[in-house]
């Protein structure tokens, strides 16, 4: 398992490139490690922007079947979210933006895990199968 | 931070984004490319993201607000190049680009902007 930091928007770049060479490395096709490479991308923002930083872990894993995979959890210690269940609601923005990369990410994964409080900081594990 | 080089061909702005885009360097472009326009008088605009890997929300909405100022200039965008895994998972994401126009290459953006009346 591979620790990155995410305190920049080089970071974010290089978070997505880890994270495309796991996907590669793991066996998915280019479909999925280009959907996951972008769920990466909008959850290592959200650590970022939304958690003033924090880290990702990138980890290659396999299920009970057999099957091969890559799971990524971000984590940050930031103000946290309020309410998970409207923070997961297409269009739903917090900022500027268009409300579409908590919702969008979980549609472009197989698992999507968020766990967050308000003080605590957020924690979100994802993983993509190969299939 | 890498910065996008654009090129001036006749009435057309090239861009042929060739880097592995960070948010600062879309926003530099989005400024870059609005002091063209204004210093070219260009017509028309032309993105090529055959090399690009991933769009993501930050990077699809960089790319309609680009197509939305340069209408301001009277210019038309194209986004050309898109690869295939981009297109679904843009899809799935849910980001659709409004306001801007999409070929698949170069030459057919090219055209696309000639045939503007």
């Amino acid at each position: 398992m591979d620790e990155l930091p995410i305190q920049s928007g080089d970071d974010v770049v290089r978070v997505r490139q880890h994270v495309r060479n796991a996907a590669a490395s793991s066996g998915l096709s280019l479909v999925d490690q280009t959907k996951l490479v972008t769920a990466a991308s909008e959850l290592a923002r959200n650590t970022l922007i939304h958690g003033g930083g924090g880290v990702a872990r990138v980890e290659m894993v396999k299920s009970a079947n057999g099957r091969s995979g890559v799971k990524l959890h971000f984590a940050d210690e930031g103000p946290g979210i309020a309410d998970v269940n409207l923070a997961l609601t297409d269009g739903w923005t917090s900022g500027t933006g268009l409300g579409l990369g908590l919702s969008g990410s979980r549609r472009l994964v197989d698992e999507f895990e968020l766990t967050s409080e308000p003080g605590a900081g957020t924690n979100v594990t994802v993983v993509k199968w190969s299939r | 931070m890498d910065q996008v080089p654009i090129l001036k061909i006749g009435q057309t702005l090239f861009v042929s984004i060739q880097i592995d885009l960070q948010d600062e360097s879309v926003m530099q472009l989005q400024e870059d490319l609005s002091a063209e326009l204004v210093a070219t008088a260009a017509s028309g605009v032309i993105i090529d993201i055959t090399a690009v890997e991933i769009v993501d929300s930050f990077i699809g909405r960089m790319l309609a607000t680009i197509g939305s100022i340069s209408r301001l200039f009277d210019a038309e965008t194209v986004i050309v190049g898109m690869r295939p895994a981009v297109a679904i998972t843009l899809t799935e994401l849910g980001l659709s680009l409004n306001g801007v126009r999409t070929a698949l290459n170069a030459e057919k953006g090219l055209a696309l902007l000639n045939g503007r009346t």
